[in-house]
């Protein structure tokens, strides 16, 4: 029989120690998780993007529920273990679940620090620790109000980075007087409280937080500081460290000091119990860095399959782990000793104008330690020399400038990494060294970054030495990597997007099948990346001769509804301009009541969204909306989205021009065409700018003497204020402008990229050139418009209705229980 | 309504499926979906993907594979197996085309019906 191994918590120690006893003894343990967090396992030192909107949940996730099930683990999500029973060899869950166990392994983490002042409990303080953690703060973010986070550590200044970028106004306080003291030496602490000051965030140093005080709801209203200032938040994040989760290992009696003891292979007081991660306490050390925390799965994975494999794992072994700050736009690295001492050199660098500081920390002539900032380049390097002791006597007059100048090599970027010797660390959170790397490319023939990142797990953690693998690939495959320079548009082909469109049109390729058979792709009926893209390219470039392909088109664009989480559909029907009308939401309201729809959401583009509507109900959802005049919002397509608009000077005092009416008018102008991406349109009328227009992928300001027409917004992931593209004195050409504009994109932009990013592709100034300065292109742009909208306008949702594509919204048969006899 | 043999189940017509797409077929334990290739071929999985429960018939079917709509996984329509780095598998039942129609093998319901 096999032997029952329990584990308590599902964070990434145990995670990666799972993934190594599976490959060196894959039978022997019959394997029971207990996870207090109702979730599969997750890479927690990604939360930062998570929070700061670069990453979602779903993107982080190491091993999803399928992980569980072919490895045959028992996985008890939201299970605290209360009890462990180290007589009878069992545990049970706060649930009342019992598990009986050979083998125990402790990996409950740590729990965030809660300053022990009053008001700590108040609604609105929060800690930083885990999704729900960040799920209460984007909340929070919604109401852009005020933030402090108090501890000015790794974890509290990427908290404030985050909803910084959430938009919210955030304030750190921070006891000590420089930032990241731990880590950073005070130059490079003040650096980088400058580059956070210029990002607005505000820094507070010697800040010693007295009490959290309640509003009359009994929500934090501010922070008191001992100095007597009170610092206004509505929302708190906690983050002045961690602490060990260790309870489970005291109620069980086990030797406990700051975490459960464990020897150098992870063994605790009870020689059936082990432990690792950020609870274990080795050689009196607690951890809280992923690189020894995966060390630590190493050891303790070799540990359980000795008597498979017959050896005895290394032992763990005390290593500086290097210290990386995860905000995007800041680049800082410290490791080692950095404190002065008499026995002790330093070498330092300033260049003040260019942000950069340098220090590297020598004891007998070796580096022990190194503060970056600014610019890490050679942070590699420099671990590795400290890492091999290297008598650095004959580098000392250049050292600091870093590995290109050594040795009269030339200034190529991936010299430093060509240098490298083959045992030097590229990847710090896996511990994956150079050698590795290039083996595994050797070996398996990798090419892509994605390959390297599934074999090697190189840079597949914080993601921070890209960079680095990036050189070491170019290093390994030389030309062959060059040739990936060109971003392909997917894996189906070594065509670039630009590559695509341009022989598109020179070789008059008019179907999908066409373009893989004269353009050499690899598969044979292509992926979910290039046909929709292809789709998109001819349904632009030949229209009324390419008959769109609706299998190639994503799930919105074929049921003309966006789908949700729970494979239900959200529903937004147009509003022209934003404007509405007591019909028209008497006519919502009784579909919403016949249909029972959920939830009805009024949207950022001035129009309601009718979400949980059931796939089946869709046809019958909209002939209901369409016999009140609603057609189809394309709230899903990568097409015409919304007008926004302002009152303009139908009704407001400041009003200059008609912009509802120009709304409206540009709206069903331009609706139903397809678009590389989705367009977003605003016209205010006024510069008071009430509708956002500056914002948008195309935005007007209506002005006295005409309309300034602006382009290149962004408000998702990236922020970015719209350029002017120009001033046009009548409505006219307003629309012909604007039109030209979109039919430019349209031609030239790669799919899925939206206008401001085309745009800074191409250049502003060449889309002004085009679309403001040659008269006759911009007609001929606005000409073809046209042409193509003859084919587009019509609207999806009546054509459904009337019975299009009814196969799409009925299962093709139901089996009863009587199939089964 | 459907015509049955002792091991298949008659399903409906091969053109009642797009060519490159799918069809749900409801069972008293769930969804199955029926996919259609580019070559004619059908194969049937559960409508379930295993890593957030995202409908599988909803996805863009490529070759001899589909892409979940919802987070972009991709399935091997043969075999189930997810692709690339995803791990995990969705369960699949013996579909055939045999004179223009359709069959699910009666497994479906067995099977469907001892897991529930």
């Amino acid at each position: 029989m096999r032997q029952k191994l329990v584990i308590i918590g599902n964070g990434m120690a145990p995670g990666r120690m799972l993934e190594h006893l599976f490959e060196l003894a894959p039978d022997l343990y019959e394997i029971t998780i207990f996870n207090a967090e109702p979730r599969v396992n997750y890479d927690r030192i990604m939360l930062s993007p998570v929070l700061s909107g670069e990453k979602t949940f779903e993107d982080i996730v190491i091993h999803g529920d399928g992980w569980y099930i072919r490895n045959g683990i028992t996985l008890y999500k939201g299970h605290r273990i209360t009890a462990i029973d180290r007589a009878a060899r069992t545990v049970t869950s706060d649930q009342g679940a019992t598990a009986a166990y050979d083998r125990l392994i402790i990996a409950t983490g740590s729990v965030p620090f809660i300053l022990p002042v009053p008001g700590a409990d108040l609604k609105g303080v929060i800690s930083y620790r885990d999704l729900d953690d960040v799920d209460a703060m984007l909340l929070a973010a919604q109401s852009r109000e005020t933030a402090v986070v108090i501890g000015g550590g790794l974890l509290g200044l990427e908290a404030a980075a985050g909803l910084k970028a959430r938009g919210m106004d955030v304030t750190v306080l921070h006891v000590m007087p420089s930032l990241m003291e731990r880590q950073l030496d005070p130059a490079a602490g003040y650096l980088l409280q400058r580059s956070l000051e210029a990002r607005g965030i505000k820094v507070m140093t010697r800040a010693k937080t007295q009490a959290l005080l309640p509003d009359a709801q009994g929500k934090v209203r501010a922070v008191a500081l001992q100095d007597g200032t009170e610092v206004p938040a509505t929302l708190v994040v906690m983050a002045a460290g961690i602490r060990p989760n260790a309870a489970l290992g005291r109620l069980a009696g086990l030797e406990v000091n700051r975490g459960i003891v464990v020897d150098a292979h992870m063994r605790s007081s009870d020689p059936s119990i082990y432990s690792l991660g950020e609870c274990a306490e080795v050689g009196g050390q607690v951890y809280g860095l992923v690189a020894p925390l995966y060390e630590m799965a190493r050891v303790l994975a070799g540990e359980l399959a000795r008597e498979v494999t017959g050896a005895e794992p290394a032992p763990f072994v005390h290593q500086d782990t290097p210290t990386k700050l995860k905000v995007t736009g800041i680049d800082l690295f410290s490791v080692g000793d950095f404190a002065d001492g008499d026995d002790r050199e330093e070498i330092v660098l300033r260049d003040a104008s260019a942000g950069i500081y340098k220090r590297l920390i020598l004891k007998d002539n070796r580096i022990i330690g190194s503060v970056l900032f600014g610019d890490t380049g050679d942070a590699a390097w420099f671990t590795d020399l400290k890492k091999k002791a290297t008598d650095v006597t004959d580098l000392r007059d250049t050292l600091i400038f870093g590995q290109a100048y050594q040795g009269g090599a030339a200034l190529d970027p991936t010299a430093a990494v060509a240098a490298l010797a083959d045992d030097a660390e590229i990847c710090g959170c896996n511990g994956v060294c150079k050698g590795t790397i290039v083996s595994a490319i050797t070996a398996k023939g990798l090419t892509t970054l994605e390959e390297v990142r599934a074999h090697t797990k190189a840079s597949a953690s914080c993601g921070s030495c890209t960079g680095l693998v990036e050189k070491v690939m170019q290093l390994t495959l030389g030309d062959r990597f060059q040739a990936q320079a060109v971003k392909p548009m997917c894996g189906c082909t070594t065509h670039s997007h630009d590559d695509v469109r341009r022989l598109i049109k020179a070789k008059q390729l008019k179907s999908i099948p066409a373009v893989m058979q004269e353009l050499g792709w690899s598969s044979s009926g292509g992926c979910a990346k290039c046909r929709p893209a292809l789709n998109y390219y001819l349904v632009a470039d030949w229209p009324g001769e390419y008959e769109d392909d609706y299998q190639s088109r994503f799930i919105n664009e074929r049921v003309h509804a966006n789908i949700q989480k729970d494979g239900t559909y959200s529903v937004v029907p147009r509003m022209w301009g934003g404007m509405t009308s007591a019909a028209e939401l008497r006519a919502i309201a009784d579909v919403v009541d016949k249909f029972a729809i959920p939830a009805v959401k009024v949207t950022g583009g001035q129009r309601i969204d009718m979400l949980g509507v059931k796939k089946e109900d869709l046809p019958a959802v909209w002939e209901d909306l369409g016999k009140a005049g609603f057609v189809s919002g394309h709230a899903y397509a990568k097409g015409l989205r919304t007008v926004k608009t302002c009152v303009g000077s139908d009704w407001c005092r400041f009003g200059t021009q008609d912009s509802t009416g120009l709304g409206i008018r540009l709206e069903k102008f331009l609706w139903g065409s397809w678009t590389p991406a989705k367009v977003k349109l605003a016209v205010s009328g006024c510069p008071r700018n009430c509708a956002e227009a500056t914002c948008k992928d195309v935005g007007v300001i209506c002005v006295d003497s005409g309309f300034e027409i602006h382009f290149a917004g962004a408000a998702g992931l990236d922020i970015k204020g719209t350029d002017v593209l120009g001033l046009v004195p009548s409505e006219d050409e307003a629309v012909e402008t604007i039109t030209a504009l979109i039919q430019m994109y349209r031609e030239q932009g790669h799919y899925l990229e939206r206008i401001y990013k085309w745009a800074k592709r191409i250049g502003h100034d060449e889309v002004r050139r085009q679309i403001m300065d040659d008269r006759d292109r911009r007609r001929a742009y606005f000409d073809r418009f046209v042409q193509s909208q003859a084919f587009a306008q019509t609207d999806p949702w009546s054509e459904r209705v009337s019975g299009k594509d009814k196969h799409e919204f009925r299962p093709m048969a139901v089996l009863g229980l009587e199939a089964a006899e | 309504m459907n015509a049955m043999t002792r091991d298949w189940i008659e399903i409906g017509l091969l053109t009642d499926i797009p060519k490159e797409g799918a069809r749900v077929v409801k069972t008293p334990a769930g969804c199955v979906a029926l996919f259609r290739t580019g070559e004619d071929e059908v194969f049937a999985l559960d409508d379930r993907c295993p890593h957030k429960g995202g409908p599988l018939s909803q996805g863009i079917v490529h070759g001899r594979f589909v892409t979940c709509p919802l987070h972009n996984w991709v399935f091997d329509l043969a075999t189930g197996l997810a692709q690339g780095a995803d791990e995990g598998a969705v369960a699949t039942t013996p579909a055939r085309v045999e004179g223009g129609r359709v069959y699910l093998a009666r497994s479906v319901l067995a099977r469907r019906a001892a897991d529930d």
